[in-house]
Formats: structure tokens, sequence, C-alpha cells
């Protein structure tokens, strides 16, 4: 079984705790990396940089911000590439559930 | 044209434009701010003595390359890895001088990618309405934050927030697919209602209403041929031209029936009138707001109050009722309804409509309902919906109107008729 670890905290208490964070999350990649448990990860940019497409009467409506019902739940991923916003949001208008859920689609960090 | 242009008439004439191009040659907003205000100041030593033939294409190049100089010095400031990528960034954008000219020549293109950017339905709709005023109108940051009533700083945050999404989110720099065109064209237009509304709520000495038909003419100019941006260029026309009627000597409002139409501008009204056809028949169904500003045309069009066609305005609000259902329209309808069949019939909706409590925080609600009792001479409850609108009114000089009519009542009172 692969299982997906989602990974939630208030923004700004990364940067509030104490030690690097940064440091131990390098140190906890490179252990599940040789453990032979990583599949793949990425940091997602903080919410105000995100986006939500939904898909109603045939229309794309395209909103600033994460504002997904509290009754929706998180219930997969698609990771793309592409080329801007409009050609990301694009692509989440045809995600199925566009038409009666929300699309999230949030900016990866790029690492170096 | 170029000679004898100071750069201040250069900056009002060409500023928008050359800051949309230079946004796409430089790819960043701040740094083609950056740029361009440097342009303007070597343009107040250049220019005396040496005017150019082009003051646009001038502009862009020069900022083009004080854009370049910025990133340069920023260099000093980054890691290793960032250094390399803006070295790159250099290296792609240090174009040859020839393609200067070329840059200036693709102003409308640009003009569009920076109105469509700054009204990217990714934004919020406050960020859209601030990020557009600032650069495609070039208001400075301080009449913004005045024009919505916040503090500059929180204007200025607004700002730098909008860009920062534009940068991080990759909201893109190009005019979009016609496919995406109309719904994107609704996100622009629904940015210059809203500046335009605020205008036309707010004092009478406001530029805003300027800004907002600015842009919508601008738009037209563009893509012309568009119903749906038609129309609301001629509602807004022919909404302006009744401002010089519309507020009295002591800054109060001047309710459409007591006007003086020979303050109504004519020349705006001839603008909007010849909109307002092509606007119906652009598109079918038509944009709500053809539908809208051939109602407005109706009132302009009526030599006195008495004379206004309120049989066809009401068949045009049943009109918009079906294209773009919603409890402000609903409200106007029975506004208009009023007229038609009198204050009883109007009030059964409007209470209903207030019953559903759609428009909950609205002042124009019990506005419009304080009317109708007053008309129907229940002077108390009147009063009570006048004071309901009073607590709810946004801006001096509704409040002021409310409570003219609430003195009214009083005196009405005291006189004994109730």
């Amino acid at each position: 079984m692969q299982y997906m670890l989602l990974i939630y905290s208030a923004e700004g208490d990364d940067d509030a705790q104490p030690g690097d964070i940064m440091a131990e999350y390098g140190a906890f990649t490179q252990g599940i990396v040789q453990s032979g448990a990583f599949k793949g990860a990425d940091r997602l940019k903080p919410v105000a940089d995100a986006t939500t497409v939904r898909v109603r009467g045939g229309k794309t409506l395209t909103t600033d911000g994460p504002f997904a019902e509290t009754r929706e739940q998180l219930g997969g991923y698609y990771l793309v590439e592409a080329k801007d916003l409009d050609e990301a949001t694009a692509i989440a208008a045809k995600v199925p559930t566009a038409k009666y859920g929300s699309i999230e689609v949030r900016p990866v960090w790029a690492m170096g | 044209m170029g000679h004898g242009v100071s750069p201040g008439e250069a900056f009002r004439r060409h500023s928008a434009e050359a800051l949309a191009s230079l946004i796409r040659l430089v790819g960043d907003f701040d740094l083609a701010e950056e740029g361009l205000q440097e342009a303007f100041a070597a343009a107040a030593v250049a220019w005396p003595k040496d005017p150019p033939a082009n003051p646009r294409a001038w502009l862009i190049a020069v900022g083009r390359r004080k854009a370049l100089d910025q990133l340069r010095r920023r260099i000093a400031f980054r890691s290793r890895r960032e250094t390399l990528r803006v070295e790159a960034e250099i290296a792609r954008q240090a174009a040859p001088e020839e393609a200067d000219e070329a840059a200036a020549a693709f102003g409308d293109d640009d003009m569009l990618r920076l109105i469509f950017t700054c009204c990217h339905p990714a934004l919020s709709l406050e960020a859209r309405v601030a990020l557009t005023l600032r650069t495609v109108c070039q208001l400075p940051t301080a009449a913004v934050a005045r024009a919505f009533l916040v503090a500059e700083e929180t204007m200025a945050q607004r700002l730098v927030r909008a860009k920062a999404k534009i940068r991080a989110a990759g909201i893109p720099y190009r005019t979009p697919a016609p496919d995406q065109l109309d719904e994107r064209i609704d996100g622009v237009l629904a940015v210059a209602y809203l500046v335009f509304t605020e205008a036309y709520a707010g004092d009478p000495g406001r530029s805003l209403a300027d800004e907002a038909i600015g842009l919508a003419r601008r738009l037209d100019a563009l893509l012309p041929g568009r119903g749906a941006i038609q129309g609301l260029l001629a509602l807004m026309l022919l909404h302006e031209a009744r401002r010089p009627a519309r507020w009295d000597g002591a800054g109060d409002i001047v309710l459409l029936e007591d006007q003086d139409r020979a303050l109504w501008r004519r020349d705006l009204i001839a603008e909007g009138l010849a909109l307002v056809e092509p606007a119906l028949r652009a598109a079918t169904p038509p944009s709500p707001y053809a539908v809208q500003a051939a109602i407005a045309a109706l009132h302009d069009e009526a030599r006195t109050a008495a004379d206004t066609d309120w049989r066809q305005i009401v068949a045009l609000y049943a009109v918009l009722m079906r294209l773009s259902p919603s409890p402000v329209v609903e409200l106007n309808h029975a506004a208009a309804l009023a007229m038609v069949d009198g204050p009883a019939t109007a009030l059964q909706r409007i209470e209903a409509l207030a019953a559903r409590g759609a428009l909950a925080g609205y002042d124009v609600l019990p506005a419009v309902r304080a009317d109708l009792l007053r008309r129907l001479g229940r002077a108390d409850d009147a009063r009570a919906a006048y004071e309901a609108a009073l607590a709810l009114a946004r801006h001096d000089p509704e409040r002021r109107f409310f409570r003219r009519r609430l003195a009214e009542l009083d005196r009405t009172a005291c006189a004994g008729d109730g």
C-alpha cells in the first residue's frame, strides 16, 4: 500500500519553531529515502497564492484563495507541469470532481 | 507630435502604455515600475534639450535599460544559485537595440495584457480593483486608498500582495485564449463597474467615474463590437451624464425626479445612446449591461420626470430578471413597478424580498421601502425604514439625504396631517 502524509500546520509556525526545521526536514527526507519508503514530496507555496477552480453549469469559476467548503474533504491529488496559472486552472477544470467539488491549485516551491 | 511634450504631459499620456510594454519585456511588475520611474527622471533632464520623436518608445527603451541595471544591482544580494538565474535573465533580456522599436509598436497588445492580468480572476476583486486603478489608470496609491476609504498603508500592502501572487502563482501576462475571452472580459467589466458604482455613490468631486469610463472606452477600442463592453460603457455614460444635476450646491443628492434636466450632459447622452442599439444587437441574448443601458437611456430621453416611459422600463427589468436574476434587479424592478401599478403593489414585492433576507445590509432596500411607505401615508413605518437605511448608509451624502427625509416626515407630523 502507498500512503500519503498530508502536512497541516498554521502558516508561520514553521518559522517560529526552535532550531532549524528545514534541517530537520532534510534529515527526515534522507532517512525515508534510505529506508526505501520515499515516493515523492513537495513543499507548497502559502494559501495566499492558492486559486480555487470549480465547474458549474459548464462554466469554469476561478476564485482567489482556498475556499473549500467545510464539508469538502481532501480526496486526492494530481501533480502537473503547466506553463502558467491559466494552463494549470484549465487542467484543474477538467478534473471530474470540479463539477461538484473544488480543485485547489497551489504552486509548488521550486527546489534546487 | 513628440516635439515640445513635457515629461509631465508624456507621463499622463504614456505611462500606462509604457508600463504595459515594460512588464512584458522585463517580466516583473515591480521591476518595470522602478525602470519606468527612473526613465521619467532621465526624461526630465534629457527632453528639454533633446525632445524624442516618439516619447513612448523612448520611455520603454530607457525604462528597460534602467530595469536591467536594477536587476544587475540586485545580484549583489543574491546567493550563487540565484545569481546564475538572474544573469541568465539579464542575458535573455539584453536584446539588441533595434528590438526597442518593435517593442514600442506592440502597445495595444501590451495594454490588453496589462488589463487582463490586473483583472485576473485568481486575484480577489478588491486586489483587482486596486491593481487596475494603480497600474492601468496610473492613479497614485494614496488616491486609490482614499477612494476605497482605507489607509494608504493598507492599500500599499494590498498592491504588494497582489503583485506577489501574480509572481508566485504564475498568473500569465497574456491576452486570454479565445474560448476564455468572454468570461475574462466579464471579469474586467466587473472591476470597471465596481469602480464606477463606488464613484456614483460617493462625493460629487470624485474622478473615479472618469477612470471607469476611460477603462471601458479603452477596452471597447481594443476589442470592438462586443455587446458587454459597449453595454457597460453606454450604461456608465448615460448615468455620468446626469452627474451635474445629481448634486446641489451644498453637495447633497438630488433625486432623478427632481433633477434639472437642462444640466444633463448632452455629449455623454449622445455617445451613450449611440452605443445602446449595437450593444443590444451584438449578442442573443443581450448582455445584462446592454439591458441596463437601455433602461438608463429611457430615463435620459425623457424631457421631464413625468414623461418617463415606466411601462417600457418595467418590461426591461423583467428581461433583466430573466437574463441575470438577482435581489438587486428584483428591488429595482419593484421600484419601477411602483410608477406603473402604484406603491402598494411594489411594497408587497419588497416586503417579500426583505423577508427572504437576501439584501440584508444593503441600504437601498429600506430606502425604497421607506419611500413607498411615505407615499402610502404610513409615516411611522416610513420613519422606521429611513432610520434603518441611515444606519446602513456608507457615504455622507446618502446619510444627509435620509436625515432630510426624516426631518420632512417630522414636519409633516407636526403639521398634523400624519
